[in-house]
Protein backbone atom coordinates (compact mmCIF):
# COMPACT_ATOMS: atom_id res chain seq x y z
CA UNK A 1 0.00 0.00 0.00
CA UNK A 2 1.09 3.52 -0.72
CA UNK A 3 0.47 4.44 2.90
CA UNK A 4 3.43 4.65 5.18
CA UNK A 5 1.83 4.72 8.62
CA UNK A 6 -1.32 4.33 10.66
CA UNK A 7 -1.69 8.07 11.13
CA UNK A 8 -1.43 8.59 7.37
CA UNK A 9 -4.10 5.92 6.91
CA UNK A 10 -6.47 7.67 9.33
CA UNK A 11 -5.77 11.02 7.67
CA UNK A 12 -6.51 9.69 4.19
CA UNK A 13 -9.76 8.04 5.31
CA UNK A 14 -10.96 11.14 7.19
CA UNK A 15 -10.15 13.39 4.24
CA UNK A 16 -12.25 11.26 1.92
CA UNK A 17 -14.89 10.48 4.52
CA UNK A 18 -14.61 6.71 4.04
CA UNK A 19 -13.83 3.67 6.17
CA UNK A 20 -10.41 2.00 6.25
CA UNK A 21 -11.91 -0.96 4.40
CA UNK A 22 -13.26 1.18 1.58
CA UNK A 23 -9.96 3.04 1.34
CA UNK A 24 -8.08 -0.27 1.14
CA UNK A 25 -10.09 -1.57 -1.81
CA UNK A 26 -9.66 1.68 -3.74
CA UNK A 27 -5.91 1.71 -3.05
CA UNK A 28 -5.53 -1.91 -4.05
CA UNK A 29 -7.41 -1.32 -7.29
CA UNK A 30 -5.36 1.78 -8.07
CA UNK A 31 -2.03 0.09 -7.38
CA UNK A 32 -2.66 -3.16 -9.23
CA UNK A 33 -4.88 -1.98 -12.07
CA UNK A 34 -7.36 -4.72 -11.12
CA UNK A 35 -11.02 -3.69 -10.99
CA UNK A 36 -12.84 -2.88 -7.74
CA UNK A 37 -15.24 -5.73 -8.39
CA UNK A 38 -12.53 -8.31 -8.96
CA UNK A 39 -10.74 -7.28 -5.79
CA UNK A 40 -14.01 -7.47 -3.89
CA UNK A 41 -14.68 -10.99 -5.21
CA UNK A 42 -11.20 -12.09 -4.29
CA UNK A 43 -11.88 -11.19 -0.66
CA UNK A 44 -15.25 -12.91 -0.90
CA UNK A 45 -13.42 -16.10 -1.87
CA UNK A 46 -11.09 -15.70 1.10
CA UNK A 47 -14.14 -15.28 3.35
CA UNK A 48 -15.58 -18.55 2.03
CA UNK A 49 -12.43 -20.38 3.07
CA UNK A 50 -12.60 -18.69 6.48
CA UNK A 51 -16.18 -19.88 6.87
CA UNK A 52 -15.33 -23.45 5.98
CA UNK A 53 -12.28 -23.64 8.23
CA UNK A 54 -14.12 -22.24 11.26
CA UNK A 55 -17.13 -24.50 10.87
CA UNK A 56 -15.15 -27.64 10.04
CA UNK A 57 -13.10 -27.62 13.22
CA UNK A 58 -16.17 -27.11 15.40
CA UNK A 59 -18.45 -29.66 13.76
CA UNK A 60 -15.92 -32.50 13.72
CA UNK A 61 -12.82 -33.53 15.65
CA UNK A 62 -9.90 -32.38 13.54
CA UNK A 63 -6.54 -33.87 14.54
CA UNK A 64 -3.15 -32.46 13.51
CA UNK A 65 -0.68 -34.36 11.36
CA UNK A 66 1.67 -34.88 14.31
CA UNK A 67 -1.20 -35.80 16.63
CA UNK A 68 -0.09 -33.12 19.07
CA UNK A 69 -3.33 -31.13 18.95
CA UNK A 70 -6.90 -31.60 17.82
CA UNK A 71 -10.50 -31.87 18.94
CA UNK A 72 -10.41 -28.80 21.20
CA UNK A 73 -12.57 -26.68 18.91
CA UNK A 74 -15.11 -29.49 18.87
CA UNK A 75 -15.13 -29.49 22.69
CA UNK A 76 -15.61 -25.72 22.76
CA UNK A 77 -18.44 -25.93 20.25
CA UNK A 78 -20.21 -28.51 22.40
CA UNK A 79 -19.65 -26.39 25.50
CA UNK A 80 -21.10 -23.39 23.69
CA UNK A 81 -24.29 -25.30 22.92
CA UNK A 82 -24.64 -26.34 26.55
CA UNK A 83 -24.83 -22.66 27.50
CA UNK A 84 -22.62 -22.97 30.59
CA UNK A 85 -19.94 -20.57 29.35
CA UNK A 86 -18.39 -18.25 31.93
CA UNK A 87 -17.59 -15.51 29.43
CA UNK A 88 -20.82 -15.78 27.45
CA UNK A 89 -21.49 -16.99 23.95
CA UNK A 90 -19.44 -14.29 22.16
CA UNK A 91 -16.12 -15.21 23.75
CA UNK A 92 -16.78 -18.94 23.72
CA UNK A 93 -17.77 -18.92 20.07
CA UNK A 94 -14.79 -16.78 19.14
CA UNK A 95 -12.36 -19.12 20.89
CA UNK A 96 -14.01 -22.18 19.36
CA UNK A 97 -13.59 -20.71 15.88
CA UNK A 98 -10.00 -19.63 16.45
CA UNK A 99 -9.09 -23.11 17.68
CA UNK A 100 -10.98 -24.59 14.73
CA UNK A 101 -8.92 -22.76 12.11
CA UNK A 102 -5.69 -23.59 13.90
CA UNK A 103 -6.61 -27.26 14.02
CA UNK A 104 -7.66 -27.34 10.38
CA UNK A 105 -4.35 -25.69 9.52
CA UNK A 106 -2.33 -28.21 11.55
CA UNK A 107 -4.21 -31.09 9.90
CA UNK A 108 -3.17 -29.88 6.43
CA UNK A 109 -6.60 -28.47 5.71
CA UNK A 110 -7.36 -25.32 3.74
CA UNK A 111 -7.02 -21.95 5.47
CA UNK A 112 -6.35 -18.31 4.72
CA UNK A 113 -3.03 -17.09 6.11
CA UNK A 114 -4.00 -13.81 7.83
CA UNK A 115 -1.41 -12.53 8.18
CA UNK A 116 0.30 -15.92 8.57
CA UNK A 117 -0.78 -19.56 8.74
CA UNK A 118 0.31 -19.70 12.38
CA UNK A 119 -2.13 -16.91 13.27
CA UNK A 120 -4.82 -17.97 10.80
CA UNK A 121 -7.58 -18.42 13.41
CA UNK A 122 -7.89 -14.94 14.87
CA UNK A 123 -9.41 -12.83 12.09
CA UNK A 124 -11.82 -15.53 10.81
CA UNK A 125 -12.95 -16.17 14.40
CA UNK A 126 -13.58 -12.45 14.89
CA UNK A 127 -15.64 -11.92 11.72
CA UNK A 128 -17.63 -15.16 11.96
CA UNK A 129 -18.48 -14.39 15.58
CA UNK A 130 -19.60 -10.90 14.56
CA UNK A 131 -21.78 -12.44 11.89
CA UNK A 132 -23.45 -14.93 14.17
CA UNK A 133 -23.64 -12.98 17.41
CA UNK A 134 -24.30 -9.50 16.04
CA UNK A 135 -25.88 -10.20 12.66
CA UNK A 136 -23.23 -8.38 10.65
CA UNK A 137 -23.95 -8.83 6.94
CA UNK A 138 -21.56 -10.10 4.29
CA UNK A 139 -20.86 -6.68 2.78
CA UNK A 140 -19.74 -5.24 6.11
CA UNK A 141 -17.73 -8.36 6.89
CA UNK A 142 -15.84 -8.05 3.62
CA UNK A 143 -15.19 -4.37 4.27
CA UNK A 144 -13.97 -5.38 7.74
CA UNK A 145 -11.55 -7.85 6.18
CA UNK A 146 -10.19 -5.13 3.91
CA UNK A 147 -9.71 -2.89 6.95
CA UNK A 148 -7.81 -5.70 8.65
CA UNK A 149 -5.71 -6.15 5.51
CA UNK A 150 -4.83 -2.47 5.37
CA UNK A 151 -3.79 -2.41 8.99
CA UNK A 152 -1.78 -5.60 8.51
CA UNK A 153 0.00 -4.03 5.55
CA UNK A 154 0.94 -1.02 7.66
CA UNK A 155 2.33 -3.37 10.33
CA UNK A 156 4.26 -5.46 7.78
CA UNK A 157 5.66 -2.37 6.09
CA UNK A 158 6.86 -0.77 9.31
CA UNK A 159 7.72 -3.82 11.39
CA UNK A 160 7.25 -7.53 10.71
CA UNK A 161 4.53 -10.18 10.69
CA UNK A 162 6.99 -13.06 10.91
CA UNK A 163 7.43 -15.07 14.10
CA UNK A 164 10.98 -15.90 13.11
CA UNK A 165 11.74 -12.19 13.00
CA UNK A 166 9.57 -10.72 15.78
CA UNK A 167 8.15 -13.54 17.90
CA UNK A 168 4.47 -14.39 18.39
CA UNK A 169 3.64 -10.73 19.07
CA UNK A 170 4.35 -10.19 15.36
CA UNK A 171 2.04 -13.02 14.26
CA UNK A 172 -0.79 -13.44 16.79
CA UNK A 173 -0.31 -9.86 18.01
CA UNK A 174 -0.64 -8.46 14.51
CA UNK A 175 -3.58 -10.76 13.70
CA UNK A 176 -5.37 -9.63 16.86
CA UNK A 177 -4.70 -5.96 16.10
CA UNK A 178 -6.10 -6.51 12.60
CA UNK A 179 -9.15 -8.31 14.01
CA UNK A 180 -9.76 -5.52 16.54
CA UNK A 181 -9.80 -2.96 13.71
CA UNK A 182 -12.21 -5.10 11.72
CA UNK A 183 -14.58 -5.46 14.69
CA UNK A 184 -14.58 -1.73 15.47
CA UNK A 185 -15.28 -0.86 11.85
CA UNK A 186 -18.08 -3.45 11.62
CA UNK A 187 -19.65 -1.92 14.75
CA UNK A 188 -19.57 1.56 13.23
CA UNK A 189 -16.43 2.98 14.84
CA UNK A 190 -14.30 5.64 13.13
CA UNK A 191 -10.92 4.91 11.47
CA UNK A 192 -9.22 6.50 14.47
CA UNK A 193 -11.10 4.20 16.84
CA UNK A 194 -10.11 1.19 14.71
CA UNK A 195 -6.43 1.96 15.10
CA UNK A 196 -6.83 2.75 18.79
CA UNK A 197 -8.20 -0.78 19.22
CA UNK A 198 -5.18 -2.11 17.32
CA UNK A 199 -2.89 -0.12 19.58
CA UNK A 200 -4.53 -1.53 22.72
CA UNK A 201 -4.08 -5.07 21.39
CA UNK A 202 -0.39 -4.50 20.77
CA UNK A 203 0.06 -3.03 24.24
CA UNK A 204 -1.35 -6.25 25.64
CA UNK A 205 0.55 -8.67 23.42
CA UNK A 206 3.98 -7.02 23.39
CA UNK A 207 6.77 -9.36 24.33
CA UNK A 208 4.95 -12.53 23.34
CA UNK A 209 7.58 -14.99 22.20
CA UNK A 210 7.36 -17.64 19.50
CA UNK A 211 8.26 -20.94 21.17
CA UNK A 212 6.49 -23.78 19.38
CA UNK A 213 7.00 -27.36 20.52
CA UNK A 214 9.10 -29.24 17.97
CA UNK A 215 8.94 -26.16 15.76
CA UNK A 216 5.42 -27.08 14.67
CA UNK A 217 2.50 -24.66 14.32
CA UNK A 218 0.51 -26.43 17.05
CA UNK A 219 1.50 -25.97 20.71
CA UNK A 220 1.02 -23.26 21.93
CA UNK A 221 -0.13 -21.66 18.65
CA UNK A 222 -3.74 -22.89 18.63
CA UNK A 223 -4.50 -21.58 22.13
CA UNK A 224 -2.68 -18.33 21.38
CA UNK A 225 -5.06 -17.89 18.47
CA UNK A 226 -7.96 -18.33 20.91
CA UNK A 227 -6.38 -15.78 23.23
CA UNK A 228 -5.72 -13.42 20.33
CA UNK A 229 -9.35 -13.11 19.35
CA UNK A 230 -10.30 -12.42 22.98
CA UNK A 231 -7.75 -9.63 23.04
CA UNK A 232 -9.31 -8.20 19.87
CA UNK A 233 -12.84 -8.35 21.28
CA UNK A 234 -11.72 -6.75 24.56
CA UNK A 235 -9.89 -3.91 22.82
CA UNK A 236 -12.85 -3.29 20.51
CA UNK A 237 -15.23 -3.06 23.45
CA UNK A 238 -12.97 -0.63 25.28
CA UNK A 239 -12.69 1.64 22.25
CA UNK A 240 -16.41 1.46 21.45
CA UNK A 241 -17.06 2.48 25.07
CA UNK A 242 -15.03 5.60 24.43
CA UNK A 243 -11.69 4.52 25.89
CA UNK A 244 -8.69 5.95 24.02
CA UNK A 245 -5.17 4.62 23.66
CA UNK A 246 -2.62 6.97 25.18
CA UNK A 247 0.07 5.47 22.92
CA UNK A 248 -0.74 5.88 19.22
CA UNK A 249 -0.92 2.82 16.96
CA UNK A 250 2.27 3.62 15.04
CA UNK A 251 4.26 3.83 18.27
CA UNK A 252 2.96 0.43 19.41
CA UNK A 253 4.03 -1.06 16.07
CA UNK A 254 7.47 0.45 16.50
CA UNK A 255 7.65 -0.94 20.04
CA UNK A 256 6.63 -4.39 18.81
CA UNK A 257 9.38 -4.30 16.18
CA UNK A 258 12.10 -3.13 18.54
CA UNK A 259 11.11 -5.76 21.12
CA UNK A 260 11.11 -8.41 18.39
CA UNK A 261 14.61 -7.50 17.34
CA UNK A 262 15.78 -7.65 20.92
CA UNK A 263 14.43 -11.18 21.37
CA UNK A 264 17.03 -13.93 21.39
CA UNK A 265 16.85 -16.33 18.46
CA UNK A 266 15.84 -19.15 20.81
CA UNK A 267 12.48 -17.38 21.24
CA UNK A 268 11.83 -16.69 17.56
CA UNK A 269 10.29 -19.79 16.00
CA UNK A 270 13.31 -22.01 16.47
CA UNK A 271 11.61 -24.47 18.82
CA UNK A 272 14.45 -24.08 21.32
CA UNK A 273 13.51 -21.72 24.15
CA UNK A 274 10.38 -20.89 26.13
CA UNK A 275 7.75 -23.63 26.21
CA UNK A 276 9.71 -25.66 23.66
CA UNK A 277 12.60 -25.76 26.10
CA UNK A 278 10.58 -27.03 29.07
CA UNK A 279 10.73 -30.64 30.25
CA UNK A 280 7.26 -31.35 28.85
CA UNK A 281 8.08 -29.55 25.61
CA UNK A 282 11.21 -31.61 25.08
CA UNK A 283 9.39 -34.87 25.80
CA UNK A 284 6.69 -34.02 23.25
CA UNK A 285 9.28 -33.03 20.66
CA UNK A 286 11.18 -36.24 21.22
CA UNK A 287 8.02 -38.25 20.76
CA UNK A 288 7.31 -36.51 17.45
CA UNK A 289 10.83 -36.75 16.08
CA UNK A 290 11.13 -40.29 17.40
CA UNK A 291 8.28 -41.35 15.14
CA UNK A 292 10.40 -40.91 12.01
CA UNK B 1 13.23 1.77 0.55
CA UNK B 2 10.24 0.80 2.66
CA UNK B 3 8.84 -2.68 2.13
CA UNK B 4 5.49 -2.70 0.35
CA UNK B 5 2.60 -5.06 0.93
CA UNK B 6 -0.70 -5.43 -0.89
CA UNK B 7 -3.94 -6.37 0.88
CA UNK B 8 -3.72 -9.98 -0.34
CA UNK B 9 -0.17 -10.38 0.87
CA UNK B 10 -1.76 -9.95 4.31
CA UNK B 11 -5.16 -11.67 3.86
CA UNK B 12 -3.74 -14.64 2.02
CA UNK B 13 -2.55 -16.83 0.58
CA UNK B 14 -5.39 -19.32 0.63
CA UNK B 15 -3.41 -22.47 1.27
CA UNK B 16 -3.25 -25.94 2.71
CA UNK B 17 -1.63 -25.68 6.17
CA UNK B 18 0.23 -25.72 8.36
CA UNK B 19 3.01 -23.35 7.34
CA UNK B 20 3.22 -20.77 4.57
CA UNK B 21 6.97 -21.20 4.25
CA UNK B 22 7.22 -24.94 4.93
CA UNK B 23 4.07 -26.05 3.10
CA UNK B 24 2.78 -23.45 0.61
CA UNK B 25 6.27 -22.31 -0.41
CA UNK B 26 7.41 -25.92 -0.77
CA UNK B 27 4.50 -26.70 -3.08
CA UNK B 28 5.37 -23.69 -5.21
CA UNK B 29 9.01 -24.74 -5.55
CA UNK B 30 7.89 -28.23 -6.57
CA UNK B 31 5.51 -26.84 -9.15
CA UNK B 32 8.08 -24.49 -10.67
CA UNK B 33 10.54 -27.41 -10.85
CA UNK B 34 7.95 -29.41 -12.75
CA UNK B 35 7.41 -26.55 -15.18
CA UNK B 36 11.16 -26.26 -15.70
CA UNK B 37 11.44 -30.01 -16.33
CA UNK B 38 8.75 -29.52 -18.95
CA UNK B 39 8.13 -33.18 -19.64
CA UNK B 40 7.19 -36.37 -17.90
CA UNK B 41 9.00 -36.92 -14.60
CA UNK B 42 9.57 -40.54 -13.60
CA UNK B 43 11.66 -39.96 -10.50
CA UNK B 44 12.15 -37.07 -8.08
CA UNK B 45 14.85 -37.02 -5.43
CA UNK B 46 14.64 -34.25 -2.85
CA UNK B 47 17.63 -33.01 -0.88
CA UNK B 48 16.38 -30.97 2.09
CA UNK B 49 18.55 -28.33 3.71
CA UNK B 50 18.40 -26.54 7.08
CA UNK B 51 14.99 -26.03 8.65
CA UNK B 52 13.42 -27.97 5.77
CA UNK B 53 15.45 -31.02 6.75
CA UNK B 54 14.66 -30.73 10.46
CA UNK B 55 10.90 -30.21 10.40
CA UNK B 56 9.70 -31.42 7.03
CA UNK B 57 7.49 -34.24 8.25
CA UNK B 58 5.55 -32.25 10.82
CA UNK B 59 5.01 -29.41 8.38
CA UNK B 60 4.06 -31.63 5.48
CA UNK B 61 6.94 -30.16 3.47
CA UNK B 62 7.49 -33.56 1.87
CA UNK B 63 3.86 -33.91 0.77
CA UNK B 64 3.80 -30.30 -0.45
CA UNK B 65 6.94 -30.74 -2.57
CA UNK B 66 5.55 -33.89 -4.15
CA UNK B 67 2.19 -32.15 -4.74
CA UNK B 68 4.09 -29.43 -6.58
CA UNK B 69 5.89 -31.98 -8.72
CA UNK B 70 2.45 -33.35 -9.61
CA UNK B 71 1.44 -29.84 -10.71
CA UNK B 72 -0.75 -28.91 -7.74
CA UNK B 73 -1.08 -25.39 -6.43
CA UNK B 74 -0.66 -24.63 -2.70
CA UNK B 75 -4.42 -24.53 -2.13
CA UNK B 76 -5.14 -27.92 -3.70
CA UNK B 77 -7.19 -30.16 -1.38
CA UNK B 78 -5.37 -33.23 -2.70
CA UNK B 79 -2.03 -31.91 -1.40
CA UNK B 80 -2.06 -34.04 1.74
CA UNK B 81 -2.53 -37.22 -0.35
CA UNK B 82 0.24 -36.39 -2.80
CA UNK B 83 2.45 -39.35 -1.83
CA UNK B 84 -0.24 -41.83 -2.83
CA UNK B 85 -1.02 -39.88 -5.98
CA UNK B 86 2.66 -39.92 -6.98
CA UNK B 87 2.73 -43.66 -6.48
CA UNK B 88 -0.36 -44.05 -8.66
CA UNK B 89 1.28 -41.88 -11.31
CA UNK B 90 4.33 -44.16 -11.24
CA UNK B 91 6.73 -41.48 -10.01
CA UNK B 92 9.34 -42.72 -7.58
CA UNK B 93 10.14 -40.34 -4.75
CA UNK B 94 12.98 -40.11 -2.27
CA UNK B 95 13.97 -37.66 0.44
CA UNK B 96 17.26 -37.09 2.14
CA UNK B 97 18.71 -34.47 4.43
CA UNK B 98 21.85 -32.70 3.31
CA UNK B 99 23.75 -29.44 3.26
CA UNK B 100 23.34 -27.33 0.16
CA UNK B 101 25.95 -24.81 1.25
CA UNK B 102 25.48 -21.19 2.27
CA UNK B 103 21.81 -20.93 1.33
CA UNK B 104 18.51 -19.89 2.96
CA UNK B 105 17.45 -22.23 5.83
CA UNK B 106 14.41 -23.41 3.87
CA UNK B 107 16.07 -24.71 0.73
CA UNK B 108 15.56 -27.85 -1.33
CA UNK B 109 17.29 -29.32 -4.35
CA UNK B 110 15.09 -31.43 -6.58
CA UNK B 111 16.76 -33.88 -8.94
CA UNK B 112 14.19 -34.92 -11.51
CA UNK B 113 14.71 -37.86 -13.83
CA UNK B 114 12.70 -37.60 -17.04
CA UNK B 115 11.26 -40.41 -19.12
CA UNK B 116 14.20 -40.19 -21.57
CA UNK B 117 16.73 -40.53 -18.74
CA UNK B 118 17.75 -36.87 -18.63
CA UNK B 119 18.25 -35.49 -15.12
CA UNK B 120 17.27 -31.89 -14.37
CA UNK B 121 18.18 -30.38 -11.04
CA UNK B 122 16.38 -27.35 -9.58
CA UNK B 123 17.22 -25.60 -6.30
CA UNK B 124 14.79 -23.24 -4.60
CA UNK B 125 14.29 -21.48 -1.28
CA UNK B 126 11.07 -20.71 0.54
CA UNK B 127 11.76 -17.21 1.78
CA UNK B 128 8.66 -16.47 3.86
CA UNK B 129 4.90 -16.11 3.58
CA UNK B 130 4.82 -18.63 0.74
CA UNK B 131 7.13 -16.60 -1.48
CA UNK B 132 9.95 -18.54 -3.15
CA UNK B 133 13.18 -17.94 -4.99
CA UNK B 134 14.59 -20.36 -7.55
CA UNK B 135 18.37 -20.13 -7.23
CA UNK B 136 19.87 -22.84 -9.42
CA UNK B 137 18.95 -24.87 -12.49
CA UNK B 138 21.43 -27.57 -13.42
CA UNK B 139 24.88 -25.99 -13.16
CA UNK B 140 23.65 -22.43 -13.66
CA UNK B 141 22.98 -19.99 -10.83
CA UNK B 142 19.75 -18.12 -11.45
CA UNK B 143 17.35 -15.97 -9.48
CA UNK B 144 13.62 -15.59 -10.02
CA UNK B 145 10.42 -15.76 -8.00
CA UNK B 146 7.80 -17.38 -10.21
CA UNK B 147 5.46 -14.46 -9.49
CA UNK B 148 5.53 -13.46 -13.14
CA UNK B 149 5.54 -15.32 -16.44
CA UNK B 150 9.22 -16.27 -16.67
CA UNK B 151 11.34 -16.91 -19.72
CA UNK B 152 14.63 -18.77 -19.23
CA UNK B 153 17.08 -18.83 -22.10
CA UNK B 154 20.47 -20.49 -22.13
CA UNK B 155 22.76 -18.96 -24.70
CA UNK B 156 26.36 -18.42 -25.69
CA UNK B 157 27.96 -15.48 -23.93
CA UNK B 158 28.48 -13.31 -27.00
CA UNK B 159 27.45 -9.79 -28.05
CA UNK B 160 24.05 -9.30 -29.63
CA UNK B 161 22.14 -12.30 -28.29
CA UNK B 162 20.39 -10.35 -25.54
CA UNK B 163 19.56 -7.50 -27.94
CA UNK B 164 18.09 -9.91 -30.46
CA UNK B 165 15.91 -11.57 -27.83
CA UNK B 166 14.64 -8.30 -26.34
CA UNK B 167 13.77 -7.04 -29.83
CA UNK B 168 11.59 -10.09 -30.45
CA UNK B 169 9.84 -9.52 -27.09
CA UNK B 170 9.32 -5.87 -28.01
CA UNK B 171 7.84 -6.85 -31.36
CA UNK B 172 5.34 -9.09 -29.52
CA UNK B 173 4.41 -6.15 -27.23
CA UNK B 174 5.71 -7.96 -24.17
CA UNK B 175 6.69 -5.74 -21.29
CA UNK B 176 9.71 -6.91 -19.32
CA UNK B 177 9.23 -6.40 -15.56
CA UNK B 178 12.63 -7.77 -14.52
CA UNK B 179 15.58 -9.04 -16.49
CA UNK B 180 18.88 -10.60 -15.51
CA UNK B 181 21.78 -12.38 -17.14
CA UNK B 182 23.92 -14.95 -15.34
CA UNK B 183 27.12 -16.20 -16.86
CA UNK B 184 29.25 -19.04 -15.55
CA UNK B 185 32.30 -18.32 -17.69
CA UNK B 186 33.16 -15.45 -20.02
CA UNK B 187 32.55 -16.32 -23.65
CA UNK B 188 30.98 -19.67 -22.78
CA UNK B 189 27.44 -20.32 -21.67
CA UNK B 190 25.07 -17.95 -19.91
CA UNK B 191 21.43 -17.78 -18.84
CA UNK B 192 19.10 -14.86 -19.31
CA UNK B 193 15.92 -14.58 -17.36
CA UNK B 194 12.96 -12.38 -18.18
CA UNK B 195 10.03 -11.86 -15.84
CA UNK B 196 7.29 -10.35 -17.95
CA UNK B 197 3.87 -8.77 -17.50
CA UNK B 198 2.27 -10.82 -20.27
CA UNK B 199 2.37 -14.47 -21.22
CA UNK B 200 4.58 -15.11 -24.22
CA UNK B 201 2.77 -16.49 -27.28
CA UNK B 202 3.88 -19.73 -28.89
CA UNK B 203 4.88 -17.95 -32.12
CA UNK B 204 7.33 -15.71 -30.29
CA UNK B 205 8.83 -18.68 -28.45
CA UNK B 206 9.43 -20.36 -31.81
CA UNK B 207 11.16 -17.27 -33.16
CA UNK B 208 13.31 -17.05 -30.04
CA UNK B 209 14.53 -20.61 -30.59
CA UNK B 210 15.95 -19.58 -33.98
CA UNK B 211 18.01 -16.70 -32.62
CA UNK B 212 21.70 -17.33 -33.27
CA UNK B 213 23.48 -18.22 -30.03
CA UNK B 214 20.34 -19.34 -28.20
CA UNK B 215 20.56 -22.84 -26.78
CA UNK B 216 17.55 -23.91 -24.73
CA UNK B 217 14.35 -22.05 -24.01
CA UNK B 218 12.01 -22.64 -21.12
CA UNK B 219 8.87 -20.65 -20.53
CA UNK B 220 7.03 -20.82 -17.22
CA UNK B 221 3.52 -19.37 -17.43
CA UNK B 222 2.37 -17.78 -14.20
CA UNK B 223 0.36 -19.98 -11.87
CA UNK B 224 -3.19 -18.88 -11.25
CA UNK B 225 -2.95 -19.28 -7.49
CA UNK B 226 -3.35 -16.61 -4.89
CA UNK B 227 0.40 -16.61 -4.31
CA UNK B 228 1.10 -15.52 -7.85
CA UNK B 229 -0.31 -12.12 -7.13
CA UNK B 230 2.56 -9.71 -7.79
CA UNK B 231 4.39 -9.06 -4.56
CA UNK B 232 6.20 -5.77 -4.27
CA UNK B 233 8.99 -5.84 -1.76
Amino acid sequence: MNISSGSELIGACEKQGITIGEFAIRQESEETGISYEEIWNRMKEALKVMESSTSKGVSEKVISVSGLIGGDAYKMGKYLKEGRSVGGSVTTRAMAYALACSEVNASMGKIVACPTAGACGILPAAVMTMKEEHGIGEKDIILGLFAAGAVGAVIAQNATISGAEGGCQAECGSAAAMAACAIVQMMGGTPGMCLDAGAIVFKNTLGLVCDPIAGLVEVPCAKRNAQGVLSAIGAADMVLAGVESRIPFDDTVEAMYSIGRAMPESLRETGIGGLAGTAAGKILAKRIFGEK
Amino acid sequence: MQKKYGIFDIIGPVMIGPSSSHTAGAARIGRIARLIAGSEIVKADFILHGSFSKTYRGHGTDRALVAGILGMLPDDDRLRDSMDLAKEAGISISFREGSLGDVHPNTVRIDMTLADGEIISVTGSSIGGGAVLITRIGDEDVQFTGNYPTLLITHTDSPGVVAHVTRLLYEASINIAFMSVFRSQRGKSATMIFETDENIPEGTLEKLKDVSGVGGIRFLPVASDSLSYPVTT
